[in-house]
């Protein structure tokens, strides 16, 4: 496959993009380049060549290292670290961009910038961001993050991964399960309880004795993502390994938080080319004798796909606002993670009717999207989840565990 | 080694075009306007031979403050500094003079222009700059390689391809097989806040060629079928209803 760099032939990427209530207007020039550049790049680079990896369920590896030129890659990092210093609008319109193309390697993008290079930069040492931030921004190493275990998915807290104190170093013990990037990764981001039973965050590099990332086979989704285990048997952790700045669970959420602010700007993404699909299949397929956009049926779904997107722009929108402004809730960014996938899996099924049997051909983007998203539903906090977390945010009363 | 970079901005190759009532300019409504494909081609051989020879890359621009975000994205691809000259281009003509004249006592060694914009596809100002700089130009190359002062181009001719040897100053018009167009990155968008863009007012002289209207083709018909056998009617549609015999 690693040759195969140009996709199977003739295929042209049409998308145009939508934006019915102008929110375009909000955005400056600059964000517009970014929206314009990503896009060009996911044209030239992602679309072509993508439905092949994800037939033959590949990881395009040789994107990281493209994603990492293109400064995809912890864009909010300072350019000290390699980073670029960008605001959180431009990290999540080029989310969308890069979703647009495939939730996959937006995921990649996601787990690389929000859950590996943020930890480091907001609670690692000197000596770790400069060590390890550069040569994540620039693709040169990829890096994955453990979080949830086989027994532990919605609830981390109850994680048994664990280090032992052994005075020079700790000795760390346990599993990770659903860990994006991991077969392919240099390095990871994990949490571990220590004697106390206090989560820390936990830097680990490829090859070290007893770390083993096994890598999951036989999905339906995130066909063109790379997805593994994490194994800690016995495993000899420098103490230098530790990220000093952040004990308990607020470390690895407040990760999540970045990666579900750009998985909302990805969704749409989806929704997007989802409908923009649609929309020109409609007025281009003729049955009856006339477009099939003519049908009141088609229009009925294709008016209420537009005006999903467009209210979800809105929201997205304000939510990064919020964020360049360091205002966002947890609670608000659930709400448009949670919204977005959501209307994006409907429009996603929607768009599939409209294109009758070439709905499910891999000659259109929507069924991949579809079984992607089956994914992006759940992970990161699941679709019921985030809903638990508006509730408790609204009436000030925890449901989660009853 | 100075380089320059003679820049338009078109519409879109996927827009669609309408006039304004009057026919006497685009509707630009929900037009996008992008950097003509053509100059993109020579911006990407400009960077090469930039990055090869340490050189400096400007580029030149006649439009109006609307043209700025175009600007932006060769600076974020590289360029070093751009000139718009504060001017909505009429011709062929005065565009070549405006850049001539803005670039006066400039010395650029090498300069790119599009064989063609894409909107009006004059292919003028290239040959026209030469000679108001009174400089070799060469049309549509396909390929330039720079050894110290001396250009080895090649271009197409009919029916075959021509190598040509010439010493700088030159300026020269790009095909698509010159490079592959360029995406900028992050760090180049970051870098380009930082870069100038110079306004300079033009020299005031008069187009010379006025513009009375616009005129979209005619929209497609579909195709009539006349039978074989009918041949007097096929004669009648020509004749009467085409006139073309």
């Amino acid at each position: 496959m690693e040759e195969n760099n140009q996709g199977s032939g003739n295929f042209v990427d049409r998308f145009e993009f939508h934006d019915y209530y102008l929110t375009e207007e909000f955005l400056t020039e600059e964000h517009k380049l970014i929206r314009a550049t990503v896009r060009e790049w996911v044209k030239k680079n992602v679309t072509p060549i993508i439905e092949d990896y994800a037939q033959n369920a590949k990881f395009p590896v040789h994107l990281v290292k493209e994603m990492g030129e293109m400064g995809l890659f912890g864009p909010t990092v300072s350019q000290k670290y390699g980073g670029q210093g960008l605001d959180y609008i431009s990290y999540g319109i080029m989310m969308q961009e890069v979703e647009r193309g495939d939730s996959g390697i937006r995921s990649t993008a996601s787990v690389q910038g929000s859950l590996v290079m943020y930890p480091i930069y907001a609670f690692g040492s000197e000596e770790q961001k400069m060590k390890y931030l550069p040569k994540l921004a620039s693709g040169e190493w990829l890096g994955c993050f453990g979080l949830t275990e086989p027994n532990f998915g919605s609830n981390p807290a109850g994680m048994t991964t664990n280090i032992k104190d052994m005075g020079d170093h700790y000795l760390l013990n346990g599993s990770k399960m659903w860990i994006s990037n991991a077969p392919y990764s240099q390095m990871a981001v994990i949490w571990a309880k220590d004697d106390q039973g206090i989560i820390r965050g936990v830097i680990l590099e490829t090859g070290m004795e007893g770390y083993t990332q096994p890598e999951i086979h036989h999905k339906w989704s995130l066909r063109a993502s790379s997805t593994g285990e994490l194994v800690f048997d016995n495993v000899k952790v420098p103490k230098q390994n530790i990220l000093p700045g952040v004990k308990g669970l607020k470390g690895p959420l407040s990760c999540l938080n970045n990666a579900r602010y750009g998985i909302a700007w990805g969704a749409l993404g989806v929704a997007l080319d989802c409908y923009d699909t649609a929309l020109r299949y409609a007025k281009e397929r003729i049955q009856f004798d006339r477009p099939i956009a003519g049908f009141q049926l088609t229009q009925k779904k294709l008016a209420e796909m537009i005006t999903e997107i467009t209210k979800a722009q809105l929201l997205t929108w304000r939510l990064g606002v919020l964020k360049n402004e360091d205002r966002a809730t947890p609670a608000q960014i659930s709400m448009a993670k949670r919204n977005n996938i959501e209307i994006a899996l409907n429009i996603a099924r929607e768009a599939r009717q409209i294109l009758g049997g070439m709905g499910i051909t891999g000659e259109y983007s929507i069924m991949r999207h579809m079984m992607n998203l089956e994914s992006v539903v759940t992970y990161e906090g699941t679709h019921d989840i985030h809903l638990l977390i508006t509730g408790m945010d609204i009436t000030g009363i925890n449901a989660f565990n009853g | 080694m100075k380089i320059l970079l003679c820049a338009s901005k078109t519409p879109d190759t996927t827009a669609k075009i309408n006039f304004t009532a009057d026919k006497k300019a685009l509707d630009a409504n929900g037009v996008q306007f992008i950097l003509n494909p053509y100059d993109d081609h020579a911006l990407a051989r400009a960077m090469d031979i930039k990055e090869k020879n340490n050189s400096h890359l400007t580029v030149i621009h006649a439009g109006d403050a609307g043209s700025e975000a175009i600007l932006r994205r060769a600076l974020s691809i590289g360029a070093d500094d751009c000139i718009r000259i504060n001017l909505e281009p009429a011709d062929s003509y005065t565009v070549a003079h405006e850049i001539a004249h803005a670039i006066q006592g400039e010395n650029f060694d090498l300069i790119f222009t599009g064989r063609e914009s894409i909107d009006f596809n004059g292919s003028q100002v290239c040959s026209l700059l030469g000679e108001m700089l009174n400089i070799p130009s060469i049309d549509f190359v396909t390929d330039i390689q720079i050894e110290g002062n001396l250009a080895t181009l090649k271009r197409f001719i009919d029916g075959g391809e021509e190598t040509l040897q010439v010493n700088l100053p030159i300026v020269i018009s790009a095909t698509k097989e010159l490079a592959e167009p360029r995406i900028p990155n992050m760090r180049g968008i970051m870098a380009s806040r930082t870069k100038p863009i110079k306004v300079v007012e033009p020299s005031g002289d008069a187009a010379l060629v006025m513009l009375e209207q616009f005129e979209p083709p005619v929209a497609k018909t579909g195709c009539t079928f006349v039978d074989a056998a009918d041949a007097a009617k096929l004669i009648d549609i020509l004749h009467q209803q085409e006139k073309v015999i």
